[in-house]
């Protein structure tokens, strides 16, 4: 079960991965206020992806809890055992 | 204050919700639950007139002007919507109070109540942003507070339900992500109405099929969609017998909500439909579903799974309706949309009722349910009967719609399909009917000495009567589903 939820974590970042890399611009700099520079990064995706991170830090720490809480009440973890006995 | 009207549906649950998590007394959180849905129920309907009145809202959150800023965009479709929603989790929470206290251990009955008003705020706020990105936070919003509620069920087998539907729901909204962001990078724009009009300048067709792709899909696993659907029996069986009523009649209809918005407002319906590889996915999933869990409901034992299998079945009715994407088409998915909303939350509450009384959860210790509790077990035979769509209530109303939508298609078959699954659905329901009527009980029904409260028999007693009402006068409902359709969805053609 564990497993299952790092995998959706790294499908998650791999998205976030998706979402940058449009924004990067060839020579562009980070995007900061400057007069040196006139070629940035889109700072927009960025912004997003902030946003998706915490969605994904909830969703995973829910997820974790509620494989303690089953583990609590089912003294296991295996999804095979738990999926085939119960349901 | 009436400017920032579409703010405040969708704040005030949610600021409630925190409140209700602080506030830990059972019987002052159902107040203050209670009074946000009713002002949200006030709100919503307000906000109808208005726009009745004066036209689409459009509200720049935090002052920042749309495009570039978050829009909440309010017109005649999703108000309906909203209007729906808030009052369906109004008349559930005045249910909730007793039902409850039996089903909850003490101290999780306030984390219910904040859960629940903050799924409410979610779905609100998917209703009525126009931000493609927001409607992702609010998807994630409510499907997390969905995924706690369904977990506090007592039955121990609730957290594995919840857990499966973690995983489905994720994989879903993260799909969704990837949709948008495909969407994104072709337009520029993350704001829903300036897409639907950057989609009609793009040439490139491939990139924005895959779009649309990803987020039918991703959306399709909230809606439960027929291939898609296996977290929700599971779900919907051991959650909590408010919350299995309250996410029936809100969530997945939300979903079915974003759907029809991305095909028929963002994409628009020369793109969509122009796929003809589309069309034929929709319409034979949605004849899949009402084929494949009408039969998986025929032979079901458990009397909660029995009605949740119903419940994708009936998705794909909606569902249908999307496909067929005409005049009466898309009624009779509005229509539906709202009439199994009140179909299934009456059902899903004369079930608590029964639960609350004998704890019964399979179909065959119903026998003999009708001399015990002779006034729930009517309420749930006239509640499943609309189900079926015999004429005279809701059921058959949209049912009608669909028909007469396929027809004007030339599509004999799927009129045949809709008239055989109609027969389905006659067998699972006459199965729970036949039981609770014409069986002697095995073993005597162990029936509690609580008297049933009055709260619990009234509302579902109104919901009940609401399936009834709305299926011989039909003005309000489809009345306003077909203002919804013209105005919205077809752009008043």
């Amino acid at each position: 079960m564990v497993k299952k939820l790092v995998g959706l974590a790294l499908f998650q970042t791999s998205v976030y991965i998706l979402y940058i890399s449009p924004g990067k611009i060839l020579n562009g700099t980070a995007p900061i206020l400057s007069d040196d520079f006139s070629v940035y990064s889109s700072p927009f995706p960025h912004v997003l992806i902030l946003t998706a991170i915490v969605v994904g830090i909830a969703t995973l720490a829910l997820g974790l809890s509620l494989v303690i809480r089953i583990n609590e009440e089912f003294g296991t973890i295996e999804e095979d055992k738990l999926f085939e006995d119960e349901i | 204050m009436i400017e920032h009207i579409a703010a405040i549906v969708v704040m005030l649950p949610i600021i409630s919700s925190v409140f209700v998590m602080l506030i830990r007394n059972n019987s002052v959180n159902w107040l203050i639950s209670t009074t946000a849905s009713l002002i949200t129920s006030i709100a919503s309907i307000m906000m109808y007139f208005q726009i009745s009145k004066n036209g689409n809202i459009s509200y720049a959150m935090g002052g920042w002007e749309p495009p570039v800023g978050i829009e909440y965009r309010i017109d005649e479709f999703n108000a309906l919507f909203i209007i729906l929603i808030s009052i369906a989790s109004f008349l559930i929470l005045l249910y909730a109070r007793h039902s409850l206290v039996g089903e909850l251990k003490e101290n999780k009955i306030s984390t219910f109540y904040s859960m629940y008003l903050l799924c409410l705020g979610g779905l609100i706020g998917i209703l009525s942003t126009g931000d493609a990105f927001n409607a992702f936070v609010f998807l994630e919003i409510s499907s997390l507070a969905t995924y706690i509620l369904i977990s506090m069920g007592s039955d121990r087998r609730a957290l594995l339900s919840a857990y499966q539907y973690l995983i489905m729901g994720t994989i879903g909204a993260t799909l969704y992500v990837i949709g948008v962001g495909l969407i994104f990078v072709l337009t520029g724009s993350l704001n829903l109405h300036d897409i639907s009009i950057r989609i009609q300048e793009l040439e490139l067709y491939r990139p924005l099929y895959a779009s649309l792709a990803f987020i039918t899909v991703g959306i399709a696993l909230k809606v439960a969609l027929f291939p898609l659907h296996a977290w929700l029996p599971n779900a919907y069986a051991y959650a909590p017998s408010v919350g299995t009523a309250f996410l029936s009649s809100t969530a997945t209809k939300v979903a079915i909500y974003l759907l029809i918005k991305y095909l028929f407002l963002v994409y628009g319906y020369d793109v969509v439909y122009s796929n003809k590889i589309f069309v034929f996915v929709i319409i034979g999933l949605s004849i899949l579903a009402m084929f494949g869990a009408s039969l998986v409901a025929i032979f079901q034992s458990n009397l909660k799974k029995l009605f949740a299998y119903s419940s994708v079945a009936q998705i794909g009715y909606i569902t249908l309706g999307i496909g067929i994407a005409n005049h009466n088409g898309l009624i009779g998915s509005t229509v539906h949309i709202i009439n199994h909303s009140i179909i299934k939350a009456a059902i899903f509450l004369a079930i608590g009722c029964i639960v609350f009384k004998t704890k019964i959860s399979d179909t065959h210790e119903l026998a003999g349910l009708g001399k015990k509790m002779p006034v729930i077990a009517i309420l749930l035979t006239i509640s499943s009967l609309s189900l079926v769509g015999i004429p005279g209530t809701v059921g058959f109303i949209s049912k009608w719609y669909l028909i007469i939508g396929a027809l004007e298609q030339g599509w004999w078959l799927v009129v045949l399909s809709l008239a055989i699954s109609s027969l389905l659905a006659l067998i699972y329901v006459g199965r729970v009917i036949e039981l609770m009527w014409f069986h002697q009980p095995e073993d005597a029904i162990n029936v509690n000495s609580k008297s049933l409260p009055v709260e619990m028999l009234a509302i579902t007693f109104i919901l009940t009567l609401a399936t009834v009402y709305f299926g011989i006068d039909t003005r309000l409902t489809a009345g306003l589903a077909e203002i919804a359709v013209h105005n919205v969805l077809l752009g008043g053609q």
